[in-house]
């Protein structure tokens, strides 16, 4: 319809060009009333006549004006402006409240898309790889031996692949891995770097396309084939200095050249996915035929044909496997996989498993910031319905001058949208800069956190969210102010009279829900914190501070096992010598998986003489440490620790963990007896505490420790046990083993502490965030209190004034409005410990050591917030004291 | 009291300015109001003043078009003509108008069922 396009373009066009149109029609209306006088003297009327017909017929022309703007601009936009210019006006005039209430709404808001910009980008936003939702991590279901028995075999992949209908393609990675377990030489001084290895089908499997370069070919993957490397992005950029030239080079990664076949995009970041807190910079191809007899290695990843559930692939699954296999050449490993009860193998959709296990927490930091945006938006009905009674006349005149009610609503909800609007630009600042610490945040072991951005969906939530708050506390004083009586504001003197009752006790319920909401949070927040120093109170089974470790690289590589385990025994005396021999070292020792890293567990030996049913004795993780390892690391010993004679020369000793000396010989001290590994004697040397190995707050497993100089280390870590502050020690640590080794790369020295602190991370952000939003509402329902008493206060002036008059002590007036607040508070407590009750029931899985009805965290509660409450109220009250009975009874 | 004045329909001023114009020529809005006011018998109530609303309307539309000139009184005056559109348009209207009076007609002429 050409015909309204045109129309609705010269209404726009018109309402920017008012002044004009207006000076036009004002002198079209004036010709029309000199042709109408014209014609009326024409026909004998009298000038005085003529003109007052003409204007009779005219009708009102001020009523014409407006009907023809109406008609040709957009009176709608008009109005708003008007409310606008009119809104804008009126905060200005009342810059204090305006502040205040920008403050609020600002942290409000800030707090809800920030915590949106979080849920969004880690629960919500598919992984960041094509139709992600069609891909499945399969595992074996959580067991004690960690990774070894998360993981399947060379073999078993294959076989697994063979036999499953239900994919498209599988796909897998290398999980033993450690963090700067290559190092990259030829530019400069050697320099760490983390790599993983990948099936050749990985990215192929997982849709991601290189940003440049190309993906893996089966024939990257071939034994033999000359090594090629992907970078990721961010490594390409920090190392590369964004090369784009990069494709084709050939780099040096641990003395052998690799070549660099692509970079990955920027969306797809591998460590974010699947090791969130640890960073990896390049993945290289896996050559699973070299890696058959290395026992269970491979995590697995499998995409859906399309059409397939989830249910589907899992009774497939629970088909094939049985018929895996460890390995090929051992039948009697065949079966292995099944599990006791045939749940061997458990899928689940790879987003469940990267952010599954966070969903409670992020859910409830969600929960946490609506309640924070609920109090500010009590606050803010409250200083609205305060200023409400300031502004009743100013109301009630306009209605009385002929406005509409809905038109009184709709300018006060303009006012409030536009707070609102100031509030969403400081917490869209508040949240770029919440979101733009936590991508930088590498340490906090959150899954995707470095690529959390306030995108598109951010700014959709945040414009919600303004709107939803605006409504919520401008819609509420806006009716109750437009439906008040005419006459009676206009007679309402101020003080004392009926509306400031009926006010007072919607001020009074606002209150209370106030603090009923603050309560949930503050015990929410103390529940964690509770929860939180349990698991600090943690013992570990080590002793992380003082203590620190770095990755030594060493090669031990030579044509016999007797011939390697001499040199290394070589190495590591040396390295050890060395270190041990710097002043403020206690002890020095090497292992080759630190506890809570990387772990991996062998076949599960057995007690000699004793015989286990079939599969109960579960396989413990496997430690392969030097003398010196278990004082360096602070682990308490019973019986003796590895000496250098534990050689391939003596008999062959191991130390296993009380858990696992339990179940081997319930009540007996297991020092000096002998564990059959096959027909391999190994006799116990010691009893080791429990470690926590790959949690804090998981329970324990078994844990054996081998000799390394009896058995081959994946991986040398050096830890060190100082008297002086571990971290000073970083650099004579290094100097000493480039001493040793000019290809030691200048690793991370990274003190046992942060170890424990990454792997408590996530809990300790959770508390963090919580305890922040508790002690927000905590402040916002203090200043409401505040507010409403100190509101009460002005408005019973003239009553105190006569009370004083009347010889009420001060302390007596004191009391009076601390006992207001008081009962005030004390109801929100109630209402406020009821509802805390039934949600700390919700939050229960997130506890560590901790009831949800934990009696101290309550008492806590109800404690801060009568003391805040308090507070809040005395100042009010010491006012209140202070006024003068003359003064306050001649002001009215 | 005499008979009351019928109130305009919505929409019905636009097709009686359109209809005018087309029948006299370029005219002003004065003359416009004063020849509906006629030939309607002063049946209408008509504010004359309502009548800018419609013609700024109808010119926003592309049905009139709008020059200031000078009256034969020699008084100036915005005058109004109609556009080709216009008539297309009031073709249309007119039959729609025609249309439905008719409609209303026999719908309002109809008998009180086996009253005969």
């Amino acid at each position: 319809m050409p015909d309204l396009l045109r129309q609705s373009w010269n209404r726009m066009r018109a309402f920017f060009h008012k002044a004009p149109l207006d000076h036009d029609l004002d002198a079209e209306m004036a010709s029309h009333l000199d042709l109408a006088i014209d014609e009326n003297l024409r026909s004998g009327l009298s000038p005085e006549e003529a003109r007052r017909q003409a204007l009779v017929r005219f009708g009102g022309v001020q009523q014409a004006r407006e009907q023809q703007r109406a008609a040709r601009g957009l009176p709608f936009l008009d109005v708003l402006a008007q409310d606008l210019r009119f809104a804008l006006r009126t905060m200005r005039r009342d810059l204090g409240f305006s502040i205040v209430a920008v403050l609020m709404l600002g942290l409000g808001i800030g707090a809800n898309v920030a915590a949106f910009s979080v849920v969004n980008t880690i629960l919500l936003r598919p992984l960041p790889m094509a139709n992600s939702d069609r891909l499945v991590w399969i595992a074996p279901p959580p067991q004690k031996c960690g990774l070894s028995c998360a993981t399947y075999s060379a073999d078993a992949y294959d076989e697994f692949k063979a036999q499953s209908r239900s994919y498209q393609d599988i796909t897998g990675y290398m999980a033993f891995s450690t963090p700067d377990n290559l190092r990259l030489t030829g530019r400069g001084e050697p320099v760490p770097v983390t790599g993983i290895e990948v099936m050749a089908n990985f990215f192929q499997t997982l849709g991601v396309q290189p940003m440049l370069g190309r993906l893996f070919t089966p024939a990257d993957a071939r034994h033999g084939s000359h090594p090629v490397v992907l970078l990721q992005h961010a490594y390409w950029k920090r190392q590369f200095a964004a090369d784009p030239a990069i494709v084709g080079k050939e780099i040096d990664l641990n003395g052998s050249p690799a070549t660099v076949v692509g970079v990955l995009p920027a969306s797809f970041d591998f460590g974010a996915v699947f090791s969130p807190g640890a960073r990896i910079d390049l993945l290289s191809a896996e050559v699973l035929d070299d890696e058959r007899q290395w026992g269970n290695i491979v995590t697995l990843i499998g995409r859906l044909k399309p059409g397939v559930t989830l249910a589907q692939a899992q009774a497939d699954a629970n088909l094939v496997v049985p018929h895996l296999c460890w390995s090929e050449k051992y039948p009697q490993s065949c079966g292995s996989y099944a599990g006791k009860d045939g749940g061997g193998m458990e899928l689940r959709t790879l987003k469940n498993y990267v952010s599954g296990r966070i969903r409670r927490s992020l859910e409830l930091l969600w929960g946490a910031v609506g309640l924070i945006l609920l109090i500010v938006c009590v606050n803010m009905s409250n200083l609205l319905l305060a200023r409400s009674a300031a502004r009743g006349k100013e109301f009630a005149m306009r209605s009385a001058l002929g406005a509409q009610r809905g038109r009184i609503v709709r300018q006060l909800l303009t006012e409030s949208l536009l707070l609102s609007a100031g509030g969403a630009a400081l917490g869209l600042a508040i949240a770029w800069a919440v979101t733009f610490y936590l991508t930088r945040a590498g340490s906090i072991a959150l899954p995707l956190l470095s690529s959390i951005r306030l995108d598109g969906a951010a700014m959709g939530w945040t414009l919600l969210v303004t709107l939803a708050t605006a409504f919520l506390f401008g819609l509420m004083p806006g009716l109750k102010m437009a439906s008040g009586s005419l006459q009676e504001t206009l007679k309402d003197s101020g003080a004392g009279s009926g509306k400031g009752l009926r006010h007072g006790k919607i001020r009074a319920a606002l209150v209370i829900s106030e603090v009923a909401l603050a309560c949930v949070l503050v015990v929410g927040a103390g529940l964690l914190l509770r929860s939180f120093l349990r698991v600090l109170d943690v013992d570990l089974g080590f002793a992380p501070d003082h203590a620190a470790s770095i990755k030594v690289d060493y090669d031990d590589s030579a044509p016999t096992n007797e011939a390697s385990v001499a040199k290394r025994a070589e190495i590591f005396g040396q390295v050890i010598a060395r270190v041990s021999a710097l002043p403020g070292v206690e002890a020095a020792g090497i292992v080759d998986f630190l506890p809570l890293e990387q772990n991996r567990a062998w076949g599960a030996p057995t007690p000699q003489g004793k015989i286990f049913p079939e599969g109960a004795l579960p396989s413990p993780l496997v430690y392969v440490c030097s003398p010196g390892y278990f004082r360096a690391m602070g682990m308490r010993v019973h019986g003796r620790g590895f000496t250098w004679d534990d050689n391939l020369k003596s008999q062959e000793v191991v130390l296993i963990n009380a858990a696992a000396a339990r179940t081997y010989w319930p009540g007996e001290d297991a020092v000096g007896k002998v564990l059959m590994s096959g027909k391999e004697q190994m006799h116990v040397i010691g009893v080791v505490d429990d470690v926590h190995a790959s949690s804090v707050e998981d329970e324990r497993g078994w844990q054996i420790y081998y000799s390394a100089l009896q058995k081959g280390p994946s991986s040398a870590q050096l830890v060190i046990r100082s008297k002086v502050p571990p971290a000073s020690m970083a650099g004579s640590v290094l100097r000493a083993l480039r001493e040793l080794n000019p290809n030691q790369p200048a690793a991370e020295f990274q003190p046992i502490r942060t170890i424990v602190d990454r792997a408590v991370s996530p809990r300790r952000f959770f508390v963090l965030l919580v305890g922040i939003f508790a002690a927000l509402g905590l402040t916002l329902a203090a200043l409401g209190i505040y507010g409403v008493i100190a509101y009460g206060v002005t408005q019973q002036t003239q009553e105190i004034g006569i009370r004083i008059a009347l010889g009420a002590s001060r302390a007596r007036v004191q009391l009076g409005v601390l006992g207001k607040t008081f009962s005030l508070v004390v109801v929100g407590l109630i209402a406020g410990t009821l509802a805390s009750l039934a949600t700390a029931r919700l939050m229960a899985s997130m506890l560590f050591g901790t009831q949800p009805t934990d009696a101290l965290t309550y008492v806590a509660m109800a404690a801060v917030l009568l003391v805040v409450a308090l507070t809040a109220g005395y100042l009010p009250a010491w006012r209140a004291s202070r006024i003068n009975p003359i003064i306050a009874l001649r002001s009215n | 009291m005499p008979e009351e004045k019928l109130d305009l329909l919505q929409g019905t001023l636009d097709l009686m300015v359109l209809q005018t114009l087309a029948a006299i020529g370029t005219q002003h809005g004065y003359g416009i109001a004063r020849r509906i006011e006629q030939v309607s018998g002063h049946e209408v109530l008509l504010n004359q003043g309502t009548i800018y609303a419609s013609l700024v309307r109808l010119q926003q539309r592309g049905w009139i078009d709008a020059a200031w000139g000078t009256s034969d009184n020699n008084r100036k005056a915005k005058f109004y003509s109609i556009t080709r559109r216009g008539r297309k348009r009031l073709v249309e209207d007119a039959a729609y108008w025609q249309r439905l009076s008719a409609v209303m007609g026999r719908v309002l002429a109809m008998q009180p069922e086996g009253g005969e």
